[in-house]
Formats: C-alpha cells, sequence, structure tokens
C-alpha cells in the first residue's frame, strides 16, 4: 500500500487551503470486516480462519459480552447524572472493538487500558464496579494490575503505549511466549509517546500489539486533526505491519488481534490494529459535543451499530432464540442493580488515606506531615467549641 | 461604560479577544481552542471571529504545541497556547524548560520569545486525577520563565494581556475553581504592572501572601479573623516569578507576622522561597517564624479527600493563632 502524500505537493502557501480540508486526500482503505452492518457473513480468505472456532455458544458469548458492557456503561452514566459519580467516559459504540479485541487475549498476555477500556476490563475478569472508584473520586485506581493482567486506567494521553512496550520487552528477555497489547485513541496517535513507542517496539522487536480505537473524535478534534494519511499505515513507516478493521464488527476485531497477538508470540514484533470505530456518544459526562459535531454523524453510525449487526446473524442463523434474549435483558438488569448497589455503598476514604502509599520505603517528611494532620484533625474533636477557629483559644 | 461585571472566564476571554483585535500578531493556540471553545469555554467564540489561522486547533500533543510556538514565535508572532489542565503539561516541559525558558540568553538576547502558556491550574472542582495539580514552582524554579497567576477577574482580564505583551516566556496559571467567580472590571484604567504584589484587604496584625485560588479563602480567613478582634492584612502576590519581595517586606514590616498560603505542596515549594527571603530581609521585624500553609507531600488526592488536602479556611485560621501565639 503506497501512502500518498498529495498534500506535500500542494502550494508552499497553502496554509489556509491545507487546514480548510477536512478529509485526507488518500482514498477511505478498506476496512477488514466479516459481519456486514446487515448482520451478513462476509468471507475473508486472510481472517476465517481466526474465527473458524466459534460455534453457536462463542458468539452468543460475544453477543451476552457486547450487552452487558453496554449496560454497565449506561449504568455509569446514570450514575453520573445522578451525582453518584464524578464523571463518566462512555464507550458506546466501542463495544466491538473492545470485546473482540479482549477476547482474542490468552490469560498471561498483559494489557495497557486508557481510561475507555470497560469492555476490555470486562473481558479480563476484573469487577466493573473496580472500575468506578476513580470516577467517583475515591481512588486514583485502586484496583491491584496484577490480578487480572489489567493495569490501571492511565488518564495522560498515550503514556501507556510506552509501559506496553517496556512490558513487551521483558515477555521478550524472559523467553515467554505471552503478548502485550496498548489501547489508544486517534487523538493519543499525535502524543510523542506513542511515536516513540513504535520506535522502540520496532527497533526491539517487541511483542505487543497498538490497538487504537479511532472513534472519530479526540474531544472535539476529529481525526483530520491528527493526520493526513489513515492511521493504520503509520506502521509503514516504523517497520511493522499495520491493519485497519471495521471496529464495529467484533468478530473482525477478534479475528485481527488474534492474528496480531499469533505474530507477536512467534517473535516477529509489533502490529498497529486501527479499529474503525465512532463514539456515540460525549466525549466524557463534561462534554458537550453539539457544539462541534452534527446529529447527522451519529445517525448514520447507528446504523452501523455492533450489537445489533450480531444481534441480527445470530436470530438468522438460527443460533440464538427469544429466550436467549428476554434472558440476557434480565441478566443485565441485574447487573446494573448490583452496580449502582456497589458504588452507593462505596465508602468515602479515611482522610488519613491521604498519607497512605506515597512510598514503598517510607518517608520521615511523610511521616511528620501524618502525624501533624491527624493532631490538627484530632483538635475539633477534644475542642468542647468546634467552630472554625478551633484551637485559637488555647494559642492566645 | 469601562466598568463590568464579569467571571473570570469570561474576563479571559475578553482579554484574548481584545488581544487578538490589537496586534494581528497574537495567536491562540491548543487542544479544543476552536469550534468548542475550550474545555473551560476561555476562548469561546474567538474562532468563530477571528478565524481558523488565528485561533487554531491543535493536535493532541502538547510537545507540539509549545514546540511549534516557539517557531512562531522566532518568526514573529505572538502564541497563546493553552494547555488544557495542569497535569497535562508535562509532555510539553521539556520544550518550557530546555528550550522556551533559556533561547533568549543563548542567543545572547538576539531572540525574543514572547510565548504565553495558560494553564488551568489547582484543586477544588472535584476532578479525577492529573486534573488539580499546583505546579507553579516546578517552573518558577526555572531561569528565563516568568509565571503569574491572577485571582480575580479584573486581573485576569489586564495580566494576560500584559503577559501577552512581554516579551519574556510567561506560565499564566489559572485558578479554574475561581473561573466562575464574578467581579467588576474596569476595561480602561490603567492597571498595575504585571509583576507587582496587591493589598486586597488592609490589616495590622499579621500579614497572609496568597495568589491565584488561596487569595478568596485568605479573604474569608481575613475576614472570620475580624470576628475575633484580629486585624488580618491580605497579599495577593499575583506574580511567583519575579515574586514583588518589597511589597511583602512593606506589609511585614508593618504586621510583624507572615503566613503564606498556596495549594501546592509545602515542601520545596514557593512558600519556602518567600519564608527565607523574608526571614533575611525582615528578621528584626518578625515577631514569629514565618509559617506556610499548603498541601502535602502525597500525591493530589482523589476527589472525595480533597477538601482535607487543601487548605481551608480553617486551616489558615489555625496558622494565623501559631503566629499570634509567638
Ligand atoms: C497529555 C494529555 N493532554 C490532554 C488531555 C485531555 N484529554 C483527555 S481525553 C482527550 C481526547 C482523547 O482523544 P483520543 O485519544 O482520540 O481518545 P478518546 O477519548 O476519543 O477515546 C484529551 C484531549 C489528557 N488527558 N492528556
Amino acid at each position: 500500500m503506497t501512502v500518498e502524500n498529495t498534500a506535500a505537493r500542494k502550494p508552499r502557501r497553502s496554509s489556509k487551503r491545507v487546514s480548510a480540508a477536512k478529509k485526507p486526500t488518500s482514498s477511505e482503505p478498506q476496512l477488514v470486516q466479516l459481519l456486514t452492518p446487515e448482520g451478513e457473513r462476509v468471507a475473508n480468505p486472510d481472517y476465517d480462519r481466526h474465527v473458524a472456532d466459534l460455534g453457536p455458544e462463542e458468539l452468543r458469548g460475544l453477543y451476552r459480552d457486547m450487552v452487558l458492557t453496554r449496560r454497565f456503561d449506561a449504568e455509569a452514566t446514570a450514575l453520573q447524572r445522578q451525582g453518584e459519580l464524578g464523571l463518566w467516559a462512555s464507550l458506546l459504540g466501542q463495544e466491538a472493538a473492545q470485546i473482540g479485541s479482549g477476547r482474542a487475549l490468552r490469560d498471561d498476555d498483559y494489557v495497557f487500558p486508557t481510561y475507555r477500556e470497560h469492555g476490555v476490563a470486562w473481558c479480563r475478569g476484573v469487577d466493573p464496579t473496580n472500575l468506578l472508584g476513580m470516577f467517583r473520586g475515591v481512588n486514583h485506581g485502586g484496583w491491584d494490575p496484577g490480578s487480572n493482567n489489567f493495569h490501571l486506567y492511565t488518564i495522560v494521553i498515550g503514556s501507556q503505549t510506552l509501559h506496553a512496550t517496556g512490558y513487551a520487552m521483558g515477555v521478550a528477555k524472559d523467553g515467554a511466549d505471552s503478548a502485550v497489547i496498548a489501547y489508544f485513541g486517534d487523538g493519543a496517535s499525535s502524543q510523542g509517546d506513542v511515536a516513540e513507542s513504535f520506535t522502540f517496539s520496532a527497533v526491539y522487536n517487541a511483542p505487543v500489539v497498538f490497538f487504537c480505537q479511532n472513534n472519530q473524535w479526540a474531544i472535539s478534534e476529529p481525526t483530520e486533526r491528527q493526520t493526513r494519511v489513515p492511521l493504520y499505515q503509520r506502521a509503514q513507516g516504523y517497520g511493522f505491519p499495520g491493519v485497519r478493521v471495521d471496529g464495529n464488527d467484533v468478530l473482525a476485531c477478534l479475528a485481527v488481534t488474534r492474528s496480531a497477538l499469533e505474530r507477536a508470540r512467534r517473535g516477529e514484533g509489533p502490529t498497529l490494529v486501527e479499529a474503525f470505530t465512532y463514539r456515540m456518544g460525549a466525549h466524557t459526562t463534561s462534554d458537550d459535543p453539539t457544539r462541534y459535531r452534527h446529529d447527522d454523524e451519529r445517525a448514520a453510525w447507528e446504523a452501523k451499530d455492533p450489537i445489533l449487526r450480531l444481534r441480527k446473524y445470530l436470530a438468522d442463523q438460527g443460533h440464538a432464540d427469544e429466550a436467549f434474549f428476554t434472558g440476557l435483558e434480565a441478566e443485565s438488569d441485574t447487573l446494573a442493580k448490583r452496580v449502582r448497589e456497589a458504588v452507593r455503598a462505596m465508602p468515602d476514604p479515611d482522610d488519613m488515606a491521604m498519607f497512605e502509599h506515597v512510598y514503598a520505603d517510607g518517608h520521615a517528611l511523610v511521616d511528620e506531615e501524618r502525624a501533624q494532620f491527624a493532631a490538627y484533625q484530632a483538635s475539633f474533636s477534644t475542642e468542647p467549641d468546634s467552630g472554625s477557629a478551633a484551637g485559637a483559644e488555647e494559642g492566645k | 461604560m469601562a466598568v463590568e461585571k464579569m467571571s473570570l472566564a469570561k474576563a479571559l476571554n475578553e482579554s484574548l479577544r481584545k488581544a487578538l483585535d490589537t496586534d494581528p500578531k497574537v495567536l491562540v493556540m491548543g487542544e479544543d481552542v476552536g469550534k468548542l471553545g475550550g474545555v473551560f469555554r476561555i476562548t469561546d467564540g474567538l474562532q468563530k471571529d477571528f478565524g481558523e489561522e488565528r485561533v487554531i486547533d491543535t493536535p493532541l500533543a502538547e510537545s507540539g504545541i509549545v514546540g511549534t510556538a516557539i517557531g512562531l514565535a522566532l518568526r514573529g508572532y505572538r502564541p497563546v497556547v493553552e494547555i488544557q489542565f495542569d497535569g497535562f503539561v508535562f509532555p510539553a516541559y521539556d520544550q518550557i524548560v530546555t528550550q522556551l525558558a533559556k533561547m533568549h540568553a543563548r542567543a545572547l538576547g538576539k531572540v525574543k520569545l514572547p510565548v504565553v502558556v495558560r494553564i488551568p491550574y489547582g484543586g477544588g472542582i472535584g476532578a479525577v486525577e492529573h486534573h488539580s495539580e499546583s505546579p507553579e514552582a516546578l517552573f518558577a524554579h526555572v531561569a528565563g520563565l516568568k509565571v503569574v497567576s491572577p485571582s480575580n477577574a479584573a486581573d485576569g482580564y489586564w495580566m494576560l494581556q500584559q503577559a501577552i505583551q512581554s516579551d519574556d516566556p510567561v506560565i499564566f496559571f489559572e485558578p479554574k475553581r475561581r473561573y466562575w467567580d464574578k467581579a467588576e472590571v474596569d476595561t480602561e484604567s490603567i492597571p498595575d504592572p504585571l509583576h507587582t504584589a496587591r493589598v486586597a484587604r488592609p490589616g495590622t496584625d499579621i500579614t497572609l501572601a496568597a495568589y491565584g485560588p488561596m487569595v478568596k479563602v485568605c479573604l474569608e480567613a481575613a475576614a472570620a479573623a475580624e470576628e475575633e478582634g484580629k486585624s488580618v492584612e491580605v497579599l495577593d502576590l499575583r506574580s511567583m516569578s519575579p515574586i514583588d519581595f518589597d511589597a511583602v517586606q512593606r506589609s511585614v514590616e508593618r504586621t510583624g507576622r507572615l503566613v503564606v498560603v498556596h495549594e501546592a505542596p509545602v515542601f520545596y515549594g514557593s512558600g519556602a522561597e518567600i519564608a527565607a527571603r523574608i526571614t533575611e530581609r525582615c528578621f528584626y521585624h518578625l515577631e514569629a517564624p514565618v509559617l506556610r500553609v499548603g498541601g502535602f507531600h502525597a500525591p493530589y488526592p482523589p476527589a472525595r479527600l480533597e477538601e482535607e488536602y487543601l487548605p481551608g479556611l480553617d486551616r489558615v485560621l489555625d496558622a494565623v493563632d501559631r503566629s499570634l501565639a509567638y
């Protein structure tokens, strides 16, 4: 695949024209797709074998994962609206990209997520309520990354791609045959850290899969504000393969990720997967997409909904009956209820928690400040008159 | 009418508008500053009125934003860049510290770098990790950078224009939890010079020195202390590099006592610098050691604990009492 860089051939004083041109000039590349938006299975000679093992039960499993993940996400959004969470980053529309890639992983693989990989976390067996602590404001993560090989969420854009690369370098040094996957967005592709992770992973042949969910937007900035060539083509310049997959097709995402992971396991190095998908909702609950995005765009993507597409396929093939779908609805309700109750019951951390885990080996200043703060807090309860000037009189 | 009541956010917006209007070399750059108007809406409507060539949506790359702003400044522009949140300035820290701060000196004064880096900073809005940091000391420590922070709308309006007019790089910290506080802004009066402190409330018993988000807390503390018969002077430093030590000295010579208040961790913070200098300058005037109130040597905590972490009225009053007890 050659990259047509027409931008470079424009006249020099073309800054107006360049910034006015909204679409990359190269033609839209082919997506790897196994299931059309209408729910029809299409053959693909390169990737069919990666999903050949899937029977009706596995297909229902993927469907169930997507439905429960969407429900969890909707419940979290509702909890934010009710003031139970400070913020929520919804994955609505990205279920296939996350479940497809997440289900491609082996238990001993290692995941480095952003802050939106709720579906991948689900696939890793992370209790969904664990994900909510940082959004409620009671911790900064709070789970042990080692227990599910699922790293903490990373908010600083792009940082985790380097961690994934280093981890993968370690896997290779150990002679292990597991693989590492790093998630990031189309916006993140502009960060220096991501470029550096591409360089390191290529140079050291690290067993890492870069899974970019191109959901078309980085808050208000469209992908065209990040790149002039399709993102998957970036890999070529670093010397490893890039592939674009229909991010709303769970089968294709599963197949492409499996293929990339196998390549990593064989010692052939990194792959960039660009899952072409769409962020159906706001960037986060603090965002207002009406300021920069047209509604008709969302409508066009709704027609490609990852869940509906698999539902059609399952029904058409007779792989699932009504009882399955209604049963799943009941299961979703139960999950939502469990999440809601768990969040409401989540206690605020103890004041002294601030001073915990600042260092592994302790630190004299932290000990001193902890003691001072404890004495200060205690002064409120021991003073008979515990107004705002508590402790004032004793000093005078 | 030159006097108008507006929020700090609005004042900053008006200030950018005026700067874009008066000087065609002024550019506004950053993530989401265009159609969205910035996540805090500080650049609201600017792209609509000044176009995409003046109000530039950038890729999501902070090192790129500051690095290209340096190049634009070398070419004669005056870029005002927005870093979306305090915790996200660090990808650009290398460009700011190793390049922006030092180029003027390296070129023996032959190049000027009139770049303003706007950073919404500080806590108190219940945000997630990396959205509530106070890294001002990290910048003030670097020679070649000027560091300022307005505490109110009027200063926001004027200090931003002064920063843009400065031929030096200015790190402009905006106290995000004060964005929605309103104050009278006189858009015609001649403002104080950028790096001067201002007596926000006169008093005779003790001086509270603060800047940015903590000025309001100190004013509230002074009001509360008055009810107990204590006269507290509040100094709004406005600039953290340089610091108007003369103004602090004048105040301390009157009151004999000083408490420095900031959100940033106390350890190696700006309070340490002020305490040391004022102890040198005012040793014989001081009735008590200079005290500091600020954050702890711990990561900024999750939102549900930030009220405990941030200095509030009680902790400031507690320090006032400790100082007066000497
Ligand atoms: C270094 C850094 N800069 C800015 C931000 C603020 N921010 C949070 S998410 C975001 C957009 C991310 O877009 P993308 O990488 O496409 O991922 P998406 O959220 O769309 O999944 C921005 C600018 C940040 N978190 N980190």
